[in-house]
């Protein structure tokens, strides 16, 4: 079983490389870009577990350790199918 | 009194901090392994500089999770002073041991320069021996050194004197031209509430002797000292 999580600064975090990324774009004649927000993606491979185990560990996992809750928000989904999980 | 400077893989400030605390202030000093469970009676812990496991996912991020960081804790708990420098900072931003969190410079550049700092509480374990409102120069070497805290954090933190360097010109005014890394409030140290654990992202063991430019940074170290003594 396959999970994307994606983490990213929150909103009222200021974001200097994604303010920095839509500048470049700006300059670039991109003018309809209205704001960039980078963040990470991991990947991550879960076995021995079922779909509702994942769903506990995956939060879990993002909170304490890929992510810092001061500064960062993060959401994340199944790979593989339509089925969505929650983001925070 | 007795110093454990703590190395990580990564650490590239182990040896200065030992050479300072050891050659210059004639302390006892030792390194304490990360992986290790033992802070060999330490009367003080420093986290020092550098980039443990490479920095990868955040700063200080896995460093957290070393063995002797339970020990740490537990150090800290119990009353006993916790410098973290730089690397070590971030490490104690992630452990919650100090509030607040770590973005890249706002310039998007690492940093290494000498800033002036003002002493805005100099009644703490860490800067008894300076006056309050002194200016250091001591240099900064970092990426990730734009400290944010949310807005009630922050007012609580100035509230009760969290504050204890700011980053300034060299009149001491907290200037957003001297605030070079875009940190909140220009803060460049903070303390805990029970003061006795403090991180700070200038360097003071590359300024503690007149060959290397500044001996401001000695201020840091011999208050340690003095407060230890006097307990």
């Amino acid at each position: 079983m396959k999970v994307r999580i994606l983490v990213a600064l929150k909103e009222s975090v200021l974001d200097p490389q994604g303010q920095t990324v839509k500048n470049a774009l700006h300059t670039l004649g991109y003018r309809c870009i209205e704001d960039v927000r980078q963040g990470r993606v991991f990947e991550v491979e879960l076995e021995g577990v079922d779909r509702e185990e994942a769903s506990r560990l995956i939060p879990e996992i993002a909170d304490k350790v890929l992510a810092n809750p001061i500064i960062e928000q993060f959401s994340w989904e199944f790979l593989g199918d339509e089925k969505k999980g929650p983001s925070n | 009194m007795r110093f454990g400077v703590v190395v990580f893989p990564g650490s590239n400030c182990d040896y200065d901090t030992l050479y300072v605390l050891r050659d210059v202030l004639h302390q006892e000093a030792v390194f304490l392994w990360h992986k290790d469970h033992d802070l060999r009676n330490s009367d003080c812990v420093i986290l020092p500089g550098g980039f443990s496991y490479g920095d990868y996912l955040r700063p200080g991020a896995i460093a957290k999770f070393s063995p002797l960081m339970q020990e740490v804790q537990e150090f800290a708990a119990r009353g006993g002073l916790v410098l973290g420098i730089c690397n070590g900072f971030q490490i104690l931003l992630e452990l919650g041991l100090l509030p607040g969190a770590m973005l890249r410079n706002k310039n998007l550049k690492f940093l290494c320069q000498f800033v002036h700092l003002r002493v805005d509480n100099a009644d703490t374990p860490f800067s008894n021996r300076a006056r309050p409102g002194q200016i250091l120069r001591i240099p900064i070497a970092h990426f990730d050194g734009n400290y944010y805290a949310p807005a009630e954090v922050l007012k609580d933190l100035e509230a009760r004197g969290g504050v204890v360097f700011r980053y300034v010109d060299e009149r001491g005014r907290a200037t957003e031209q001297a605030n070079i890394n875009g940190s909140v409030a220009n803060i460049a140290g903070v303390v805990n509430p029970r003061g006795n654990v403090m991180g700070m992202m200038p360097h003071p063991e590359r300024a503690s002797e007149a060959i290397l430019g500044s001996e401001d940074g000695y201020l840091i170290f011999e208050s340690m000292i003095h407060w230890c003594a006097a307990r």
